[in-house]
């Protein structure tokens, strides 16, 4: 009996302790972003941070302006989402209603692969192959634009957005089609009007992890995007990233500098936005399924 | 002698390689109430979702043999398997309503057949949740989620979905399987009602309410339909020794 008591006990505490062991990596990450980043906030000012439209870590004087990045990233990761979140859902309906066995297993396997081919490398092959058809289709001066990046980025988060909407939609109870094809439902309109919207929570967060992989991939973005620290007018000019330029500078500053701690701030935005994503998704999800 | 609304002739059925239904011959007649019984796995199921093609989902499903509806072969190539599923309404065994609103749930039938008018809609929803005795208990509260409503509620929203479609022959299989005996009483008092206007065929595993509501009964037994005939004969006169075992309770 003292045994069982302490066993529960034990079992309890350690799925308490892990339940919160990502809570606490997320504060301890987000405190460690603000001890780096905050003192560079006593500088410069927030809202000059945000707004200013010049980058110019190095030069003297140097300007801090982030409104290029932060429209960058905006850029690409709302192109990758309308390019890849249409398409993911059609893919997962396809793959979970359509094929036929066969040609599920093959998706499904080559879905999976698409998801473990590191970034560099999708970078990479993006670089030779979509960089040039863009600017020669397009008739660009270059193509690295923001166009190619949400291409790429959009492909990239793909693979999540699938497997897991297409989870969702497995997850849907059988009966549930078959209540709808049983009261003379075109198996499309059981599909549109009954799976589909059984499956809304599941799907729209897939959606949601696969734009959270969109804004804070780097490598990929790094190499497609062009890099240019300026505020961008149309898809089809070069941009830069806020993730791409921490990871481009972040080698190149001195420890302590300015440059070094305003990379830091870059993050707490970056964090910042990501939560707010985060969050709003959350209040959709749950206003619509109370 | 009317026209049979089915007529099943040599019927088998299969999940892969598994023979579940064995030459099946049955007719069934209109306006009246068929109960199929048998003890559990005996294939009754398989036979009235073969009836409205609701088994074509299942990959592993094969059947040979014809089943007519009125003359029809549904399993003839240019079926519109659509328009049998609306004319040949289902209430399944566990009450599966959709995850929306009772009204949504009522509304969604009618959309699904192209009845856009608010109106229309409102009045449809309004005398099939009466027709299926759940008016009353629910109708201030049309806007809740299905879901919450108890399963006894739930399996008479299922059937006022169906009677929404207006269609000619009702399929129900074990529709009182998880319910309480009000509930229950309810819906036999509801089927017994519906024999005036639809055709009905009904699984059950009550004998009682077997010999209460129905016309016609048929006994299945490991997958062969051993006896088919009018329900008072079957219960007080069975021709086969297995019939009159399995509804004295001897096995099954
Ligand atoms: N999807 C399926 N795949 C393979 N075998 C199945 C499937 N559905 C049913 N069977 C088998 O077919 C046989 C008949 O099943 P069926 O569901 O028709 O029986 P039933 O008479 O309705 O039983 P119950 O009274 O328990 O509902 C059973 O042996 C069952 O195991
Ligand atoms: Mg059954």
């Amino acid at each position: 009996m003292r045994i069982r008591l302490f066993k529960e006990f034990i079992i309890e505490k350690l799925i308490f302790l892990s339940g919160i062991a990502s809570i606490l990596f997320v504060i301890l990450i987000f405190v460690f972003l603000l001890k780096e980043g905050l003192s560079f906030f006593k500088e410069i000012n927030l809202f000059k941070f945000i707004s200013g439209k010049h980058w110019y870590p190095i030069s003297e004087p140097e300007q801090f302006g982030i409104l290029p990045m932060i429209l960058g990233s905006l850029l690409v990761t709302l192109g990758a989402i309308i390019f890849a979140v249409p398409l993911s859902i059609g893919a997962a309906f396809y793959i979970s209603e359509v094929a036929p066995g066969k040609i599920k297993d093959i998706l499904k396997a080559g879905i999976e692969m698409l998801a473990a081919i590191p970034s560099v490398v999708l970078g990479f092959i993006g670089m030779i192959t979509l960089v040039p058809l863009v600017k020669n289709v397009l008739h660009l001066p270059t193509g690295l634009t923001a166009f190619s990046g949400s291409i790429m980025l959009g492909l990239m988060s793909m693979p999540t957005i699938i497997s897991i909407s297409e989870d969702a939609i497995n997850a849907v109870p059988k009966s549930y089609k078959e209540g709808a094809l049983a009261l003379g439902a075109t198996r499309w309109q059981a599909m549109y009007r009954v799976t589909i919207y059984a499956a809304l929570p599941g799907i729209i967060a897939a959606s949601m992890l696969g734009i959270g992989r969109v804004i804070g991939e780097t490598m990929a973005v790094m190499m497609i995007t062009g890099n240019a620290a300026v505020i961008p007018h149309t898809f089809f000019q070069p941009v830069r990233t806020l993730t791409a330029t921490i990871a481009a500078e972040m080698g190149e500053t001195v420890y302590g500098s300015m440059h070094y701690y305003s990379l830091f701030a870059i993050g707490i935005i970056l964090f910042i936005i990501t939560f707010i994503i985060n969050i709003t998704a959350d209040m959709v999800l749950h206003r619509k399924h109370k | 002698m009317v026209n049979p609304t089915f007529r099943i002739t040599g019927l088998d059925a299969f999940y892969g390689n598994k023979h579940v239904l064995k030459n099946i011959n049955i007719d069934i007649l209109p306006n009246a109430v068929t109960a199929l019984i048998g003890p559990s796995g005996c294939g009754k199921s398989t036979f009235i979702r073969s009836l409205n093609r609701i088994n074509d989902l299942i990959l592993t499903f094969r059947r040979e043999g014809k089943v007519c509806y009125h003359n029809q072969d549904i399993y003839a190539k240019d079926v519109d398997v659509v328009e049998l599923r609306r004319r040949v309404g289902m209430v399944f065994q566990k009450p599966n309503p959709f995850p929306k609103s009772i009204y949504d749930n009522i509304a969604y039938c009618l959309k699904v057949h192209g009845i856009k008018d608010k109106d229309k809609i409102d009045a449809t929803v309004e005398s099939s949740l009466k027709k299926a005795a759940l008016w009353d208990e629910v109708k201030n509260s049309l806007r809740q989620n299905a879901l919450t409503l108890s399963g006894g509620q739930q399996q008479r929203l299922c059937i006022a979905r169906t009677l929404a479609v207006e269609p000619e022959v009702i399929l129900f299989d074990e529709p009182c399987s998880s319910l309480d005996p009000i509930s229950t009483a309810k819906i036999e008092e509801l089927i017994h009602q519906l024999k005036q206007s639809y055709t009905l065929i009904i699984v059950t595993h009550n004998m009682q309410q077997a010999a209460r509501v129905s016309d016609f009964a048929g006994f299945f037994l490991l997958g062969e339909l051993i006896e088919f005939d009018k329900t008072d004969k079957i219960f007080t006169a069975p021709k086969d020794k297995r019939t009159e075992d399995y509804i004295t309770g001897r096995f099954g």
